[in-house]
């Protein structure tokens, strides 16, 4: 029993990393109808940005002498990497996908594919393809509840988790832009019509969903230890699975599908075998394409002819 | 529109250019180092070898680390003279971690290098690999520090200077069993690696023999980051210790995923923890694990402390274990070549296969029937963020 609440505890803080990955796609998803590839490469940069801004305030030192990194400088890493991950989204809209916004859906879909393998082996190149240690931004302290550990990093996951969703939610259903992106969602040519600027909403969906994948590489750096230039493809393949699973376009469904990827994949390393973790997210993917492919929370629109 | 097709047309004709111009250049550099060139069983001029290793990737401390102990050999036989009065010339090449590229960095030096003997590589997985085709051409290999016995078993061109996993797996076994007096143990194995799979059959089998019991067995796949759902599996198995024999970089993020979930049991493992970012990842949870060795640093024969001292000079850091076996494999091929009446692969690989008693640095090595070294292993202990030594075994 109280393996499988430590599973459980496990697969939700590497669900809710998923989960904020999976939010951008979505998004982008939801305003453009275009399946963003790059965004894998955008949380790995988002990591490696917030590794940098770590370095380059002196953790070093703070590890060396064994001094705890104060918390606000924790947030200025986290406030950085979002700030650094939302410019280079914002970037690869208006380089890539801007040109293209009235090509066949095709052309910015392949476009994606090549944004994705430039950036990966562009971080290659700059940050070497080896394996780094993600300094400590916030000190480990464990707790245990009746044989079930939880360390402050997995409760500092999923409190961050939640609290950029609902920051999000509240950006989507409460404020102008919120508004505008949902218009923008239903039609594009209509919300331009109306006078919306779709330019500048298509750009601030980019901003926000890179800025939540950028503190989800943070969070992985600090749950998985270890980030490398290659570490985007597979989490956001999840993600993206996260995000179809959930109803791609559908905000809270990107949520739960993060949540229940991220379970399923670790009850299956820990009762099947380690060796299905990668397999179990993909059989999830085949079997909604089958019988779902709406997604849980995703309503089925009539496609126009 | 006219703009733009202009401008797509010259992105085309740049792209073009450029790839002709690398190509060029590629095959200029070639033919240079064709037949004329240096290299394979020429008899005059330079005496290339080759080095394939992990120079970049998850293994990279491997590559590199041997990759500086066999340039210290080439510069240390060159300042003597070289051999038979010719210089040695090295090449190395970058496998990344990767058996794919492995292989293709065995076919490079031999097709375009023209190099008469191999060293490398230290994962077995891509010595297997590399070892194959040395093996198809005829070309000697000598693998510093690949311990699964399916490397040596590939052919009479592939040898190594180490011992292997039935000893390394017995020597950890035994002392989990007879000195750390441990009853149950767990296993956690890379399933994607020759070594860590063949080192956990071994020590499981040893262990046994010795009365112990393995009472949890999980796997994970080289590159996973993510360890908690194994050792929350473990946890409650009642393991007294957990057997890793993996690779440093995933043995760290397991130390520190086993002290998160507070299991309190040390954890042993092999050669292939020998790396200083092993104590970058894993810290303070790693204090009170075992792992076998090669050699020990703080306990090191006259001969090893000239090469640690040499390194240090060199480099400004001290060598692992995998360093120093990247030294005698330098070391043992050029022992090889001065032997041999002239510098050909065939004559080679007869002085290798001759080799008896060579005082290397990490111990006295003799090439027995199978290629292989036997050597004795050192079991070093993890106490204050470095490895101190704690015992030898004999084989």
């Amino acid at each position: 029993m109280t393996e499988l609440v430590q599973q459980l505890i496990n697969g939700l803080s590497l669900g809710s990393i998923y989960a904020l990955i999976a939010l951008g796609y979505t998004m982008v998803y939801g305003v453009l109808k275009l399946i963003n590839f790059a965004h894998s490469e955008v949380f790995m940069m988002g990591s490696y940005f917030g590794f940098f801004t770590a370095v380059g305030l002196g953790i070093e030192h703070y590890e060396s002498i064994g001094q705890t990194f104060p918390l606000y400088y924790a947030f200025v890493v986290l406030i950085a990497a979002m700030a650094g991950a939302a410019l280079l989204g914002v970037t690869i809209e208006l380089l890539a996908y801007r040109p293209l916004r009235n090509a066949p859906r095709l052309a910015p879909l392949i476009t994606a594919i090549g944004v994705s393998l430039f950036l990966q082996n562009l971080a290659t190149l700059i940050f070497t393809p080896n394996p780094r240690r993600y300094p400590a931004i916030i000190r480990e302290v464990r707790y245990e509840l009746g044989g079930v550990v939880v360390t402050n990093i997995k409760i500092a996951i999923l409190v961050v988790a939640i609290a950029l969703m609902a920051g999000l939610h509240l950006l989507v259903q409460k404020t102008w832009t919120g508004k505008a992106m949902r218009a923008l969602s239903v039609n594009l040519d209509a919300a331009r019509l109306m006078g919306v600027n779709t330019n500048r909403v298509i750009s601030s969906t980019f901003a926000i969903g890179s800025a939540l994948a950028a503190a989800g590489g943070i969070l992985f750096g600090l749950d998985q230890l270890t980030i490398k230039p290659t570490m985007g493809v597979l989490t956001g393949l999840k993600a993206f699975v996260a995000a179809v699973l959930g109803g791609i376009g559908n905000i809270p469904g990107a949520a739960v599908g993060g949540l229940l990827i991220g379970v399923a994949e670790q009850l299956t390393a820990g009762y099947l075998s380690p060796d299905y973790r990668d397999a179990i997210t993909f059989v999830i993917l085949i079997g909604i394409l089958l019988f779902k492919p709406e997604g849980l929370l995703g309503v089925v629109r009539p496609e126009k002819v | 529109m006219r703009r733009k097709t202009v401008v797509v047309a010259a992105a085309i004709v740049s792209l073009v250019a450029s790839l002709a111009f690398t190509f060029g250049c590629k095959n200029g550099g070639g033919s240079q180092n064709g037949p004329g060139g240096s290299g394979g069983g020429n008899q005059t001029g330079e005496i290339v070898i080759g080095h394939y290793a992990s120079m970049t990737g998850d293994t990279a401390h491997f590559g590199q680390d041997t990759d500086k102990a066999v340039r210290l050999a080439v510069e240390e036989v060159n300042a003597q003279g070289g051999i038979k009065g010719r210089r040695v010339k090295l090449v190395t090449l970058d496998t990344r971690g990767d058996a794919t590229e492995a292989a293709n960095a065995v076919t490079r030096l031999i097709d375009v290098e023209h190099v008469s003997a191999i060293i490398g590589e230290v994962a077995s997985t891509l010595s297997l690999a590399g070892g194959r085709v040395a093996q198809r051409r005829g070309i000697p290999m000598v693998s510093p520090s690949s311990t699964n016995p399916a490397v040596t078993a590939i052919g009479n061109n592939v040898f190594r200077v180490c011992f292997i996993d039935p000893f390394q797996g017995t020597v950890m076994a035994k002392f989990a069993r007879e000195n750390l007096r441990l009853t149950k143990v767990a296993i956690i194995k890379d399933v994607r690696s020759d070594y860590s799979i063949g080192l956990a059959e071994n020590f499981r089998r040893a262990f046994t023999q010795r009365g112990g019991q393995v009472v949890a067995e999980q796997s994970y796949s080289a590159g996973d980051t993510d360890f908690s759902a194994q050792l929350t599996a473990i946890r409650d198995s009642g393991a007294e210790a957990i057997f890793v024999p993996g690779y440093y970089g995933e043995v760290g993020a397991i130390a520190v995923t086993k002290q998160r979930l507070g299991i309190n049991v040390p954890l042993l493992g092999g050669d292939g923890w020998d790396a200083p970012d092993l104590f970058r990842i894993g810290g303070a949870a790693l204090e009170g694990s075992f792992y076998s060795n090669h050699f020990a640093p703080d306990a090191a024969s006259d001969r090893a402390r000239r090469f640690i001292s040499a390194f240090q000079r060199r480099f400004g850091s001290e060598p692992t274990g995998l360093g120093a076996l990247g030294y005698d494999a330098a070391m043992v091929l050029f022992e090889a070549m001065r032997r041999a009446q002239s510098v050909t692969p065939a004559t080679i690989r007869e002085g290798l296969t001759a080799t008896r008693n060579f005082e290397g640095v990490t111990g006295r090595i003799t090439i027995n029937a199978q290629r292989d070294a036997d050597k004795s292993a050192v079991v070093l202990r993890i106490r204050g963020g470095r490895a101190v030594y704690e015992t030898t075994v004999q084989p």
